[in-house]
């Protein structure tokens, strides 16, 4: 029982020693660094939101920076300034024209959008499987892109919105990556996780099992773009603008290589990766710009990507919870089934 | 009114004649190694920077240009098949998915890289500019030559895949790659031949799409690529002729929408596309021309 006692305590100290952190950090360090550690905040956010449905459920979906898209968009009209809203977007409708909202509602709403969007995209879309899916939801990105630039009246099209008010700081990141973390975390150990784990290992055994697929699959697509949509409001209230090529299919790539390189399904894998993802590009684009040698940096992570790819196929840190965190009944072991599918799927050609 | 919709007709075979080619590559890699290769769209850049140097480079006949690009796209075919994707063989699918996409970003940033992301302008010689009309159509010698290429090394390709027992070989190993090799074939060049052959009709993709659109960036070749996609899905993913009706189909469509509807909506052209990716995707998975799939979607 004495694993039960320290991890009673282990998560609320976390918590309180970041929240510390935060606070030293706030009153120690420069702008531009903090708006980078917000940048790192926030991608712990998508990589964790995203590993629920790709690497839980196994759901291999591209769309993230689409509910992106969606929440901060929605976010960003609802927060701007009345006078400016006057002269950017003369043509909203007056009911929304009217409107200025502060961060956390807007935050919340911009969510919700955002899982709206995944229920409406899911229904059809969540039919198809493996890479047929992942094409279907970069087409979506794709079709949510050309619809933003279109939709003139709400977005101002191609220019996007600028000015928009900093309201974005470390403390509200800090909630959200806790809140983000938190719901993971108990989701990953409920019966729901479990659910999602049985599908991605073998569906056609969940299904017998009596797990209902689809609701399931539905649920891991929705929750995670609940907190995409979350991540795109906090994204474009720490860069102050948002346009339609903000949230690309770079940016899905970048999603996709934390949750590989962190080791599908591990949630404290996601946010390593994506805290060494960020510094990797925060460290490179100086570089970047210095040398002149633009594209430097996406090559660094896709080269990186590649060799993780080969060598380290389940990611850096493995698929498994590191052990202190779990207790011994709590484990979730996909390892069995992972390498029979792994050996099912060989083609046979070496 | 005739004459709009024949010249729009004229441009949908000429799109219809790239997305075509691409597609056939794609086609030809899923059937064999089951892989969505999305690096390929890449290749279509490539053959536009080669296509480029070539003429810049000096006097060489264009018969010359068009085997060297094919040449060029079959090595970058071979050289990617080596190093990414022959060792995640036998991995799950989304690992060759993901393998292929990080490809993609990183030939598209050594683009951005070696030739910079300014757009440049493509040189195309003065004797494939001249305009001459057929009718109330207009063409250009290179439109012409687009349309012709892309025939020839259609039919060239079906014939390879119909006649020769290195057809059979590629035909074989489509069908069932186990089989194959205890039949004492070398999966490993077919593999091989398949990334070379559909390389190098996107390398020539890549010339005409210099050739057509005068402007060529490194990044040109994403969005193509996943059009090419989405025509070897409606033409039924692992079918060759299927990828040439997609490609024409797709070119058609996609002409005709941005042709005959309000202007408007023309700049939603690329969103049509992909509404059709998704359509197609859940109401005819195998596409027109494509088998049931044992797995697949």
């Amino acid at each position: 029982m004495m694993g039960w006692n320290r991890l009673k305590w282990f998560f609320p100290m976390l918590i309180l020693a970041g929240a510390i952190l935060v606070f030293i950090l706030r009153s120690s360090v420069n702008d531009y660094i903090l708006s980078i550690i917000c940048f790192a905040g926030i991608n712990i956010i998508l990589a964790v939101s995203l590993n629920l449905t790709n690497g839980f459920t196994g759901l291999f979906s591209l769309g993230h920076p689409a509910f992106m898209a969606v929440g901060g968009y929605v976010a960003a009209i609802l927060t701007f300034p009345v006078t400016r809203k006057a002269m950017l977007l003369p043509a909203l409708p007056s009911w929304l024209a009217a409107q200025q909202w502060s961060l956390l509602p807007a935050l919340i709403l911009g969510g919700l959008c955002a899982t709206l969007a995944a229920f409406l995209i899911g229904f059809p879309v969540l039919r198809l499987k493996g890479h047929y899916l992942a094409v279907a939801t970069l087409g979506f990105l794709i079709i949510l892109q050309v619809l933003i630039t279109n939709l003139e009246s709400f977005t101002r099209g191609p220019l996007g919105l600028n000015g928009l008010p900093l309201l974005t700081n470390l403390w509200w990141v800090y909630l959200w990556v806790v809140i983000t973390i938190y719901v993971c975390w108990k989701v990953k150990h409920s019966s729901l996780g479990r659910s999602m784990l049985a599908i991605r290992e073998n569906e056609m055994a969940a299904e017998c099992l009596g797990i209902p697929l689809s609701r399931t699959r539905i649920m891991a697509f929705a929750l995670g773009a609940f907190f995409a949509g979350v991540a795109g409001c906090l994204w474009a209230h720490l860069v102050t603008a948002i346009t339609p090529t903000s949230f690309s299919v770079i940016m899905a790539f970048h999603l996709v290589v934390m949750v590989v390189v962190g080791g599908s399904g591990s949630i404290t894998g996601a946010t390593i990766a994506a805290l060494m993802l960020t510094s990797v590009v925060e460290i490179l684009s100086p570089l970047e710009e210095n040398l002149g040698a633009y594209g430097i940096s996406e090559i660094i992570i896709s080269i990186g990507l590649l060799l993780i790819l080969i060598y380290r196929p389940r990611g850096i840190f493995g698929t498994q919870e590191p052990a202190f965190l779990v207790k011994q009944r709590q484990r979730v072991s996909g390892e069995v089934g992972r390498s029979l599918s792994y050996q099912n799927g060989k083609g046979g050609t070496s | 009114m005739v004459g709009y919709i024949a010249q729009q007709l004229v441009n949908g075979l000429i799109l219809g004649s790239m997305y075509a080619l691409v597609a056939i590559g794609f086609t030809m890699i899923y059937g064999i190694i089951r892989l969505i290769n999305f690096a390929h769209g890449d290749i279509v850049m490539i053959g536009a920077f080669v296509t480029l140097g070539l003429v810049i480079s000096g006097q060489i006949p264009f018969p010359v240009i068009i085997i060297l690009v094919i040449l060029a796209g079959a090595l970058m075919g071979i050289i990617i098949e080596r190093a990414a994707f022959r060792p995640m063989r036998g991995a799950p699918q989304v690992t060759g998915f993901i393998t292929s996409l990080a490809v993609s970003i990183l030939l598209q940033n050594l683009g951005i890289l070696l030739l910079t992301a300014q757009p440049r302008n493509f040189f195309c010689p003065d004797y494939l500019q001249t305009v001459f009309n057929l009718g109330s159509v207009s063409l250009r010698t290179i439109d012409l030559a687009i349309v012709v290429i892309a025939v020839v090394l259609m039919v060239f390709l079906v014939l390879l895949v119909r006649f020769t027992r290195l057809g059979m070989a590629m035909r074989a190993t489509a069908e069932n790659l186990k089989v194959a090799l205890l039949m004492g074939i070398n999966i490993n060049r077919i593999i091989m031949l398949a990334f070379a052959i559909g390389s190098g009709l996107a390398g020539v993709a890549g010339m005409m799409w210099g050739a057509r659109y005068g402007q060529i960036d490194p990044l040109l070749g994403f969005v193509p690529g996943l059009k090419a996609f989405v025509a070897a899905v409606i033409g039924g993913v692992g079918s060759i002729p299927g990828a040439m009706l997609g490609g024409y189909l797709l070119g058609f469509a996609e002409v005709l929408f941005v042709g005959l509807l309000p202007p408007i909506y023309s700049s939603y052209r690329d969103a049509f596309v992909f509404i059709i990716l998704i359509l197609i995707l859940l109401v005819l998975p195998t596409g027109l021309l494509g088998r049931k799939m044992e797995e697949g979607v």
